[in-house]
């Protein structure tokens, strides 16, 4: 049986945070889904790992460098050809305030 | 036979020796795709003129003694996550509808030089998200061998272009399994090489510490074959391992005496089906028989694996999915009012309810209060599972266990329940955790719907050598790959 890990408001919380915008059912179906999940995820609290370090990187540890040459890149019209909201070789968008 | 039914390793040698033109098997693996591919849907999009176009520049360089290129216009089928220079690559995604890259992913620029021909983009679950392939925004790529079940997911239409003869091989990705579980469901060679062999760079990213490029083909040889092409160091992907690449068609010779074989006995415990542990049993006496040495082992902690898999993929989507917000391509969605409406409805309408419930999860995952509980937890319990497999490669060479729980499942079965669905990735998505190379390859079929059941090869990093050798010594000695032929 599923824990009530997180409410409604949480969900909606999050969808936020997501930039998403969830309708009415969505949210009542990912309620639902979402306790499954962390229920289950709950399960990594059985194993103790207090003096364990975190894994993010599996095989490296040392940041990657290279010399700071310049080299070609892709030509600004090749960029600006993939979207249609554009103007003078800067992105449209909608107004920001 | 017909041509486009060629291993691609017998098709290079036929077109070495003059028997077979390019343009020739081209025309067999289109004409294969006209007959078959309105029912399977592996293909979201095919690149036909071009491809002849390729097939028939490659015949004119080899008429005119020309040297042939290794992969001599080898027929290749790319998932859809991989950018193709002037081919559209949306992941399955309507966010990326109509995206169509300016560049190649370094695979892809490796495989052309090396003279490989790209027939098509294929279908997967969105993102690389499913177990299915149910999670394409398009279409239900079905599985060639009982066409009421999906193929595995998330590179299942590169499994069933290669599985159906439409194509000679295909590339795929792999983040939990999504090469080596369609692969298995599919009855072909799935081969997901160490984590860094491979670069990814013009490779969608999911989830970018696990994912990984890897093979779809029809014998081990093939996956030698195109390893040799794609493997190797790349200055454009920060995670790309500075490790020499050995020849990995000499991988392919006779005798495992030599090797150690470690059975994890936490991998044939309860959930999995009768049929698929028979099999997998049968094919590691075939190992025993060979004059490998066969010893139980156990891994302790990787029940844990798999909601620590979870938690990591998602938080790493969450962040990696943040960038599709409609500004510089992909879909936007119009008519919002200001910038931040513009963001929502764009990702709203735009990506599909695995990928949402995905971002969600992994939002709320590294969402402050959560992050330790979670994100963190999910790590430390990473570094326990790769301790785990540390430890058994102290003393063997190689890990052999079922690819998957059970055979391809029905369309539909569990699309409706995802946790039931991320159970799928049980025994594939360790070896992404530990960022080991693993291969399946087909052991046997379920005896009343003649399923294809797959076993996995896994080995020590950068070891994809012996992964090889032993893939190809059971394969000689079952005679079994890809010898029996999907009725379509």
């Amino acid at each position: 049986m599923a824990e009530r890990i997180i409410d409604k408001k949480e969900v909606e919380y999050v969808a936020g945070l997501a930039k998403l915008e969830l309708n009415e059912e969505q949210k009542s179906l990912f309620l639902k889904q979402l306790n499954d999940i962390l229920t289950y995820f709950k399960k990594l609290n059985e194993l103790d790992t207090e003096l364990v370090e975190p894994t993010s990187h599996i095989l490296h540890s040392a940041n990657a460098f290279h010399e700071d040459v310049i080299k070609p890149s892709l030509p600004q019209e090749a960029v600006m050809n993939l979207t249609q909201h554009k103007k003078n070789g800067y992105f449209k968008v909608p107004k920001i305030l | 036979m017909q041509l486009n039914e060629l291993k691609g390793i017998d098709y290079i040698e036929m077109v070495r020796q003059r028997k077979v033109t390019v343009e020739e098997v081209m025309i067999d693996v289109f004409h294969q795709i006209d007959r078959v591919d309105e029912k399977l849907k592996a293909y979201l999009r095919i690149n036909r003129k071009g491809a002849l176009e390729d097939a028939k520049r490659i015949d004119q360089k080899i008429k005119n003694n020309s040297k042939i290129p290794p992969l001599a216009g080898l027929p290749v089928a790319i998932k859809d996550i991989i950018c193709t220079t002037g081919i559209e690559t949306n992941c399955a995604s309507r966010i990326l509808q109509g995206f169509v890259p300016p560049y190649d992913a370094t695979v892809i620029r490796k495989i052309k030089k090396a003279g490989a021909i790209i027939i098509g983009k294929t279908n997967m679950d969105e993102f690389g998200m499913g177990s299915s392939n149910e999670n394409s925004a398009f279409q239900v790529t079905l599985n060639p061998w009982d066409m009421t079940r999906v193929p595995g997911g998330s590179s299942g239409g590169s499994a069933v272009s290669v599985a159906a003869d439409e194509a000679l091989m295909a590339l795929g990705t792999d983040t939990g399994g999504s090469i080596r579980l369609p692969a298995s469901f599919c009855g072909i060679v799935g081969m997901k090489p160490t984590y860094g062999r491979v670069s990814r760079y013009g490779v969608v990213a999911y989830a970018s510490s696990l994912d990984q490029v890897g093979t779809l083909t029809k014998s081990v040889k093939d996956a030698a074959l195109m390893m040799n092409v794609i493997g190797g160091h790349d200055d454009m992907d920060s995670t790309s391992a500075d490790v020499p690449v050995p020849d990995f068609l000499d991988s392919c010779r006779e005798g495992i005496k030599d090797l150690k074989f470690a059975i994890p006995r936490e991998y044939f415990k309860e959930g999995l089906n009768v049929e698929v542990k028979d099999s997998v049993m049968k094919a590691i006496n075939t190992i025993s028989e060979l004059g490998g040495k066969v010893e139980e082992v156990s891994l302790p902690n990787i029940e844990y694996a798999l909601p620590a898999y979870y938690l990591i993929a998602m938080a790493e989507a969450s962040s990696n999915l943040a960038k599709y917000d409609g500004v510089q391509y992909g879909l936007r969605s119009g008519d919002s009012n200001n910038l931040e409406d513009m963001y929502r409805n764009t990702r709203t309408n735009g990506f599909g309810s695995e990928v949402i419930r995905r971002i969600m999860l992994g939002t709320y995952a590294l969402s402050s209060g959560y992050y330790d509980a979670y994100y963190l937890k999910a790590q430390k319990v990473r570094t326990l599972i790769k301790r785990d497999f540390d430890e058994v490669f102290k003393k063997f060479d190689i890990i052999l266990c079922p690819t998957s729980p059970v055979p391809a499942f029905k369309v539909g079965e569990k699309i409706d329940d995802p946790l039931t669905m991320y159970l799928t990735d049980v025994y594939t998505m360790p070896v992404n955790m530990a960022g080991l190379p693993g291969l399946s390859i087909n052991c046997g079929f379920t005896a009343k719907e003649t399923l294809p059941i797959g076993f996995q090869i896994i080995g020590r990093p950068f070891e994809e050598e012996k992964i090889l050798r032993v893939a190809y010594n059971y394969e000689l000695q079952s005679g079994k790959n890809c010898s029996r032929k999907p009725t379509i």
